[in-house]
């Protein structure tokens, strides 16, 4: 067991995934928009709204591919940087990938080129179907693989089976309707809305302040703000919190979250801001409201949200049980018919994973003294106050884009977003937003459930791959370059396709006098 | 219990893992010899738009065989997937990085007119398409030497030798196969697909070379294994029904061992057969202007070569050079029974959609790419 290893494999992984994510968003909420705007050129058959779904579609197009590229890397890096976790727990965690491939990529790739190429070769409602069958398509790949990340988080419908030496699935309903993967599902997608909308608002803004391409942008405008303020309504009401009580790593999580270090009286009060001192196990100049966390996370007055120092305790009889099951373990590694082994492991097995934490202190944590035991107890807490700050930042941007599409949606009602300009400077300035707001997002939901790769199953620094330090650095570093210069291609791509606007590019086909749209001679 | 019993669910399983990478190879494996050849035979930007255009609607569908293949390993050999992956970890990123090119080089390229900007992406498309065919290749040249693994009485892995050491003599030979048969099936594509005229003809000529060299290689890879003494046995007692747990089974190397199967199971001989005579009909077809035969020929051999493979191996799937209690089998390496019956349900209710909507696909942009047609439209890039 090499930290160096574990450590670069996890950065590897963090920047793919959150790299990945910068695209992926974009895609799902665009995708729908798309099949909004479309549907209004079908039912009211006026060309502007198919040049409107053309030049988003553009934009859609540009961010799509590096979504695929960087998807493709991801689909395996679990085999590449994480074998023992893939080795441990593919009998339940590849089925939803594999299904995700046969069920959403599928679907979402092959439309797609009909989406860019069948203009000319479908008819109105043919295409409609297919813009359709790609938003469709992107957003069941998010169900499956936040499935699979739910069950990361909350490992139902499963058991470890000494026989193979890995987790089986004993329950594959339990595993698709995983509470924690549908609230994560519902949060994810909506985010993914949130984003998509303040871009198509924020350069509508951009046009309608250039006063270019008003026709294109106001209609836009008007799309997004009603599709934002339902996606950022969704994201907030309908936020993964809710899943937060349901195992002792997710009430762990929430504790850090909220700096709990003890079990309060219900319903406990919700800490606006603090400096939570990880040494004292305290939070100082703490700011509470009185109520509000137990109603957010128990949706209850009466139900108590566990503190730290009580999930520690938990965890710490729970390692005690794991021991009994790892020594278990080893008499049925020599001898697979010992019956006694068995019988002890099985009544055991629920806490293995808990032994598997004294790994990172003794080899053999059949040994370990009850001192270590309770030490290791605390390898339980994630960082408190990583998980206190990106909550909260991710939290207040969330509520900021609720009054933004608010007052988008209100100004669109009230047809005062053309003159508006305070406020298109404004959405055109808080683009950003969403993405820092997501990217924390994951960080809070993947950092606060170390110390585990799998929930109280297979902790992160036993779930890599023998590796090198060395080939790790090779391909963090030319993975970074190129993701880099990627990166930096499709940003002055999309800009050049802003700064364009909505004529059909003449770069792109031999020019055409006559085509001059409609959309060109109103602007 | 279930319709079929565990030892049926895995050869589904083995047959399935062959489907899906004959499928990857015959559908995304023409994109990836249209774009390994696309430099050599569209010289004019015009040439190269229709070149790209041949592909560029449906190779996107195409690559998802290579994700869902990805994906099905892992959910019905997770050895397999955890073992091969970060065994080939640097050669793995080389493909991962080489395939990365394609999406955004076929969508960037007409984004911007310059003649830099458009050249630099054509070799970032030829790398896209020749550097995963040749890794490919060698990989699957790697796996039938056998890797050096191990698995200790957790199920770690651990390995010996790095990237340089997956190329000896045999899996170049056996790289370059994979690109040949590609890049026939690519021109055979090509071929039927761009309007008569000058890429029409280098891909013929591409093709005609690449049909020989696939027949040639593909026979030197044969007499490799039979006089390389390569191959491995079982030698304890298998249960087909028993635990996933390599460390159960004993084997070991057994020179010539890879063609026993074709000695107890005669049928199994269709699959190099085909392999020749699928490149043979290929160029037949080339040479006499049959498009449609070509691409079928290619289509055949590229579905024999693959089959002979794994045929050969049988029952192994990645044997290990160095450890006799570490070789991976369809009887030690898959995933449980339930796993294995709820993917096979999946997949036999998922596929048919996935091909009939994929036919639709290649129906709608059915016909010849022009240079006209791209100039007229939108759409093309």
């Amino acid at each position: 067991m090499d930290i160096g290893v574990v450590d670069l494999s996890r950065l590897q992984f963090a920047l793919t995934a959150l790299y990945h994510f910068l695209f992926v968003p974009l895609t799902l909420g665009m995708s729908f928009m798309l099949v909004i705007m479309e549907a209004i050129y079908v039912m009211t058959g006026r060309a502007i709204w198919r040049e409107i779904t053309r030049f988003w579609g553009k934009i859609f197009g540009i961010n799509f591919v590096l979504g695929v590229a960087t998807g493709l890397t991801m689909e395996f890096e679990f085999g590449t940087n994480w074998s023992y976790f893939s080795h441990y727990v593919g009998d339940i965690f590849g089925a939803p990938l594999a299904i995700e491939g046969l069920m959403a990529f599928f679907l979402e790739a092959t439309f797609v080129g009909l989406m860019f190429f069948g203009w000319d070769r479908l008819s109105r409602l043919g295409h409609l179907a297919v813009t359709f069958m790609v938003a469709v398509g992107t957003n069941i790949s998010a169900l499956w693989i936040l499935i699979a990340n739910g069950w990361m988080q909350n490992p139902v419908g499963s058991a470890f089976n000494p026989d193979t030496m890995r987790m089986e699935v004993t329950d594959f309903g339990a595993v698709l309707f995983n509470p924690v993967a549908q609230a994560k599902f519902v949060h994810t997608v909506s985010a993914g809305y949130v984003v998509a909308s303040l871009v198509v608002l924020g350069v509508s803004s951009f046009y309608l302040l250039r006063g270019k391409w008003t026709a294109v942008a106001r209609r836009s405008f008007v799309v997004a703000a009603a599709f934002g303020l339902a996606s950022s309504l969704s994201v907030v009401v309908l936020g993964d919190e809710s899943g937060y009580t349901l195992t002792d790593n997710q009430k762990m999580k929430l504790a850090a979250i909220e700096a709990e270090w003890h079990t309060e009286a219900a319903p406990a009060g919700i800490t606006l801001f603090g400096l939570p001192d990880t040494s004292t196990r305290t939070t100082r100049y703490a700011v509470k409201v009185p109520w509000v966390l137990g109603l957010i996370a128990t949706r209850s007055v009466d139900k108590e949200v566990t503190g730290m120092s009580e999930l520690v305790l938990k965890a710490q009889e729970r390692i005690e049980s794991g021991v009994i099951a790892y020594r278990a373990l080893d008499v049925l590694k020599r001898n697979p018919t010992d019956r006694t082994a068995r019988t002890v492991f099985e009544a055991h097995r629920n806490n293995l994973g808990y032994a598997l934490l004294l790994k990172a202190h003794i080899a053999d944590p059949g040994k370990a003294s009850p001192a270590l035991i309770a030490s290791t107890a605390w390898d339980v807490v994630p960082s408190v106050p990583v998980m206190f700050w990106t909550f909260r930042i991710m939290a207040g941007i969330g509520f900021l884009m609720i009054a933004l599409f608010a007052t988008a949606f209100l100004l669109a009602s009230l047809r005062l977003h053309m003159t508006a300009r305070w406020f298109q400077r404004f959405a055109l300035w808080a683009i950003p937003l969403p993405w820092i707001a997501i990217e924390l997002g994951w960080v809070t939901a993947e950092l606060g459930r170390q110390p585990w790769a799998i929930d109280g199953v297979l902790p992160t620094f036993l779930a890599n791959s023998t590796l090198t330090p060395a080939m790790l650095w090779t391909t963090i570093i030319g993975f970074t370059a190129l993701y880099g210069t990627l990166a930096v291609i499709e940003v002055r791509l999309i800009l050049a396709t802003i700064a364009h606007g909505p004529v059909e590019d003449p770069l792109e086909t031999a020019p055409q006098p006559t085509d001059t749209p409609a959309l060109a001679r109103a602007a | 219990m279930h319709l079929f019993d565990y030892e049926t669910l895995r050869l589904i399983w083995w047959a399935l893992l062959g489907i899906l990478l004959i499928g990857f190879a015959l559908t995304d494996g023409f994109d990836l010899g249209v774009a390994a050849l696309l430099p050599f035979v569209a010289r004019t930007d015009g040439e190269r738009r229709m070149t790209i255009n041949t592909i560029a609607p449906t190779w996107e569908g195409n690559q998802v065989w290579f994700i869902l293949g990805g994906g099905a390993i892992f959910a019905a050999w997770p050895y397999v997937y955890a073992i091969s992956f970060s065994g080939f970890y640097l050669a793995m990123f080389l493909v991962l990085a080489a395939l990365i090119l394609r999406p955004v080089g076929f969508k960037y390229r007409s984004k911007r007119p310059g003649r830099a900007w458009r050249a630099g992406w054509d070799w970032a498309l030829f790398v896209g398409g020749f550097v995963p065919a040749l890794v490919f290749g060698v990989a699957v040249g790697n796996v039938l030497q056998g890797a050096p693994f191990r698995i200790d009485s957790d199920m770690r892995a651990s390995y010996e030798g790095g990237l340089l050491g997956l190329f000896t003599p045999f899996t170049l030979l056996c790289g370059l196969l994979s690109v040949a048969m590609l890049v026939l099936h690519g021109s055979a594509w090509l071929a039927m697909k761009v309007e008569r005229g000058a890429v029409q003809d280098r891909a013929r000529v591409y093709g005609t070379g690449a049909a020989i060299a696939s027949i040639v290689l593909f026979a030197l890879g044969g007499l490799f294994v039979a006089r390389g003494g390569m191959g491995f046995e079982l030698t304890s007692a298998v249960d087909p029904s028993g635990p996933s747990n390599p460390l159960r089974s004993t084997s070991v190397a057994s020179g010539g061992a890879w063609l026993g199967n074709y000695a107890a199971h005669p049928w199994m001989l269709v699959a190099p057969v085909l392999g020749f005579v699928g490149a043979a009909l290929a160029l037949v077809g080339i040479r006499g202007k049959s498009e449609p035969a070509a691409f079928a020929g290619s289509t055949l051999s590229a579905a024999g070569i693959i089959a002979t493979v794994g045929l050969s191996m049988f029952p192994f799937i990645l044997p290990s050079s160095i450890d006799a209690h570490s070789s991976l089998t369809v009887w030690n390496a898959s995933s449980s029974e339930s796993t294995l019956f709820l993917m096979v349900i999946v997949t036999v209710v998922l596929l048919p959609i996935v091909l009939a909507y994929t036919a639709w696909a290649y129906r709608v942009m059915f016909g010849r790419v022009s240079e006209r047609e791209i100039a007229a439209s939108h759409d093309f890039y």
